[in-house]
C-alpha cells in the first residue's frame, strides 16, 4: 500500500524538528530513513506509526487519510530498536497477541501463527520465553508479531543495532527476504548507511528534518547532491580537497588531476573534489604526491591515508599485498571519470 | 571449598553476637507455657494458665478474638485500598504527562518523609467532626492515607522499569491503552505488587500508635492496643508471661508471612524485576 506523507510538521514545544516534510514510499517497496542521530528519522517514523501526533499536514495509507487516527486503528507493523516482546507470554502467544486482541477465532489464531512462524523460521521456537532466544531470534519474533495481521505498512526502527557483527548481516538478508517475500511496504530507520544501501529500495537521507536527498542506493552513491550525502555514504568515507581549476586541469599545490569531458563545462575558479577511495591509487597515474600517513588492514583490502604537501589527506583503498608502510612517498593518481566536483558551499556541480 | 573455610569464623563469631536474643526469644515462647520459681531461671511446672486469654474474656480488655478480626480486617482493608490506589497512581505518575505532574511527585516524597505523629492532632479533630473517631473505619482510613505515598513511590518504581517499547508494541498490535496496562504491564509490575501486599498488610497488623489515639475504644481495638493494655492500665498487676503470651499470639501470624512470603518481600527492596 502507498504511503504518503504530505507537507508533515513536527514540533516539540517551541523546536520545530521537522518542518512541511514530504515522502512518498510505493507500494511494495522498501524505503531506508537514513541520517545521523537527531535528523528527524525517528520523529517522523514514530508519527507515522502514530505514537507522536502530526503538527501539521496529512499522512495517507493508500486513498485512506490516517492523519488523525490513534496507532490502535492505522493497522501499522512495527519492529522496535530492543524489539519489545512480552517477556511473561511464550513466543506463540507474543505473536497471536495482535489477533487476540482482534478477537479472531482461536482456529484461525493457530493458523495464522504457524504460517508466519514458518515465514520467520522459528516454528521451533514457539513454547519459549523470549528470555531464552538469542538476540537474532527475538528479532524474527518481532517481525513475525508485526507481520502477523497483515499491516498496510511494516516499520522498522534501527532493527539490527542491538545485533552483533556477524547477525547483522545474517539479518540484513533476512529482513529484506521476508519484505520482499510478503510484498509490504516498509520503511527502514537507520543510521547505518550499509544497511540502508544493502536493504532498502530507495533512500531518503535526512539532515535537521529536511530529505536532503531521496534516490536509488547505487543513484546515490554514484551521484550525490552535495557534500553531506557524499561524506554519510560509503566506507572508508570519501575525501574532500580544495582545488583550482587550471586549464585542463585542477590544481592543488604541484599535485594535478585531469578535468573529464563532462565537468568541463560546468567548472572554474576554486572548488572542492570529492574522491572516494577507491579512485585514487597507482592504477590512475602519477600526478599527486603525497606520504602515507597511516595504514590500516582490512584483510582482503588495506586502507591507505595520503597526506599531501598542502595539508591534504586523500583516502585509498588497495588490494592487500601492496606493502606500504607510514612514511613512505608515493605518486599516484585520481580517476578523473570517477571524481565528484562540489561547489564551496558544498554543492554539487 | 575454600571460602566455606574462611567463613567459618565469621560465622561462629555471628552466633556468638545473636545468642542474647536467641535466648530470649526461646525464653519468651517457654516461659508462655510454664512457672519458674522466683529468683530461679529454670522453669519448673507446665501450664496453659498464661494462654487462658484466648477463652477468658475477663483477663484482658473485652475478648481476644474480636480484637483479632479487627486486626484482620484492618490491615487487609488499609492493604487491598493502598495496592488498588497505588496500583493506578504509580502508573499515572510513571507513565502519564498530566498537568502538576511534578508537584504530586515532589508531595509524595515529602510526605513519605513526614512523622505520622505530629499530624495526629489534626486527624484526631478532623475525625471526630466526621463522626468516624473511634471507628475501625476512621483508622483504616487514616492509615491508608499515610500508607498511601510509600505505597505509590514503590509501584512507581516497578513501573519505571518496564519498557516503553512495550506499551508502544500493545498499542500498535491494536490493543487499548486500559487493555495494554491490564495484559502487557501489570503482569510485570506483579512481584511489586504482591510485596506491596503484604507490606502494608504487615505495616496495618503492627500499627499501634493510630489505633491507640483514634480508636481507643474496646469495640474497636486491635491487637496491638489489647496488648498495650497490660502494660499502660495502672489498676492491673503486670503479669509477665501473661503479656509474653498474648503477643507471641500477636506476632505469630506475622512470622508465618515472612517465612511463606520472604522471596516476595525482598523484591521490594530489589527495585523492581528486570527484563
Amino acid at each position: 500500500m502507498q504511503l504518503t506523507l504530505n507537507n508533515f510538521t513536527k514540533t516539540f514545544g517551541e523546536l520545530t524538528v521537522i518542518d512541511s516534510l514530504d515522502l512518498t514510499v510505493k507500494t511494495g517497496e522498501m524505503m531506508a530513513l537514513l541520517g545521523p542521530s537527531g535528523c528527524g528519522k525517528s520523529t517522523t517514523l514514530f508519527t507515522i506509526c502514530g505514537i507522536h501526533r502530526m503538527n501539521g499536514g496529512t499522512l495517507h495509507f493508500g486513498d485512506r487519510d490516517v492523519s488523525n487516527l490513534p496507532s490502535q486503528q492505522r493497522n501499522v507493523g512495527v519492529v522496535f530498536q530492543n524489539y519489545a516482546l512480552y517477556p511473561h507470554m511464550d513466543i506463540r502467544e507474543n505473536i497471536a497477541f495482535p489477533l487476540k486482541v482482534q478477537k479472531q477465532d482461536n482456529n484461525t489464531i493457530a493458523r495464522k501463527v504457524k504460517e508466519i512462524a514458518e515465514l520467520v523460521h522459528i516454528p521451533e521456537l514457539l513454547d519459549r520465553r523470549p528470555a531464552q532466544l538469542s538476540g537474532g531470534q527475538q528479532q524474527r519474533v518481532a517481525l513475525a508479531r508485526a507481520l502477523v495481521r497483515k499491516p498496510d505498512v511494516l516499520l522498522l526502527d534501527e532493527p539490527l543495532a542491538n545485533l552483533d557483527a556477524k547477525l547483522r548481516l545474517e539479518m540484513r538478508s533476512e529482513i529484506r527476504r521476508i519484505q520482499l517475500e510478503t510484498g509490504i511496504t516498509a520503511i527502514l530507520v537507520t543510521h547505518d548507511q550499509v544497511e540502508a544501501m544493502s536493504m532498502c529500495d530507495r533512500i531518503a537521507l535526512m539532515k535537521d528534518g529536511k530529505i536532503v536527498q531521496l534516490s536509488e542506493p547505487s543513484e546515490m552513491y554514484d551521484n550525490p547532491s552535495n557534500t553531506f550525502v557524499a561524506g554519510f555514504l560509503g566506507n572508508p568515507p570519501i575525501s574532500f580537497v580544495k582545488v583550482q581549476v587550471q586549464g585542463d586541469s585542477f590544481g592543488f599545490g604541484s599535485n594535478k588531476v585531469a578535468v573529464s569531458a563532462a565537468l568541463k563545462p560546468r567548472v572554474n575558479g576554486e572548488l572542492q573534489l570529492g574522491i572516494r577511495p577507491e579512485h585514487f591509487g597507482p592504477q590512475f597515474g602519477s600526478d599527486v604526491q603525497g606520504k602515507i600517513s597511516f595504514v590500516e588492514s582490512q584483510g582482503r583490502e588495506v586502507l591507505y591515508n595520503v597526506t599531501l604537501e598542502t595539508g591534504d589527506m586523500i583516502r585509498s583503498i588497495q588490494p592487500a599485498g601492496t606493502r606500504l608502510k607510514i612514511g613512505d612517498a608515493v605518486s599516484w593518481g585520481v580517476s578523473a571519470e570517477a571524481v565528484l566536483a562540489f561547489d564551496l558551499k558544498g554543492d554539487r556541480l | 571449598m575454600t571460602a566455606n573455610f574462611r567463613s567459618l569464623p565469621v560465622i561462629a563469631l555471628l552466633t556468638i553476637l545473636s545468642l542474647p536474643l536467641v535466648i530470649m526469644y526461646v525464653f519468651t515462647v517457654v516461659d508462655t507455657f510454664t512457672n519458674t520459681e522466683p529468683g530461679s531461671l529454670m522453669p519448673n511446672e507446665f501450664t496453659t494458665w498464661h494462654w487462658r486469654f484466648l477463652w477468658d474474656d475477663t483477663v484482658g480488655r473485652g475478648s481476644i478474638w474480636v480484637s483479632t478480626v479487627n486486626t484482620f480486617i484492618f490491615a487487609s482493608s488499609t492493604s487491598l485500598i493502598v495496592s488498588a490506589v497505588s496500583l493506578t497512581a504509580a502508573y499515572a505518575l510513571s507513565r502519564l504527562d498530566f498537568p502538576a505532574r511534578g508537584f504530586f511527585l515532589a508531595g509524595i516524597i515529602i510526605l513519605h518523609a513526614f512523622p505520622t505523629i505530629t499530624l495526629i492532632i489534626a486527624i484526631f479533630l478532623i475525625l471526630q467532626m466526621l463522626g468516624l473517631f473511634d471507628t475501625l473505619i476512621g483508622v483504616i482510613i487514616v492509615k491508608t492515607a499515610l500508607e498511601l505515598p510509600f505505597g505509590i513511590w514503590i509501584m512507581k518504581g516497578f513501573y519505571d522499569t518496564v519498557p516503553w517499547e512495550i506499551e508502544m508494541a500493545g498499542v500498535q498490535d491494536g490493543a487499548s491503552r486500559f487493555m495494554v496496562w491490564r495484559k502487557l504491564v501489570l503482569p510485570q509490575v506483579q512481584p511489586g505488587l504482591a510485596a506491596l501486599l503484604i507490606f502494608s498488610f504487615l505495616s496495618g497488623w503492627s500499627e499501634f500508635i493510630l489505633p491507640l489515639v483514634l480508636a481507643p475504644g474496646s469495640n474497636s481495638q486491635v491487637l496491638s492496643t489489647y496488648l498495650a493494655y497490660f502494660l499502660l492500665d495502672d489498676s492491673l498487676e503486670v503479669d509477665f508471661n501473661l503479656f509474653k503470651s498474648v503477643g507471641l499470639f500477636y506476632a505469630v501470624p506475622v512470622i508465618l508471612i515472612y517465612l511463606v512470603f520472604q522471596k516476595k518481600l525482598m523484591n521490594i527492596y530489589g527495585g523492581g524485576s528486570k527484563g
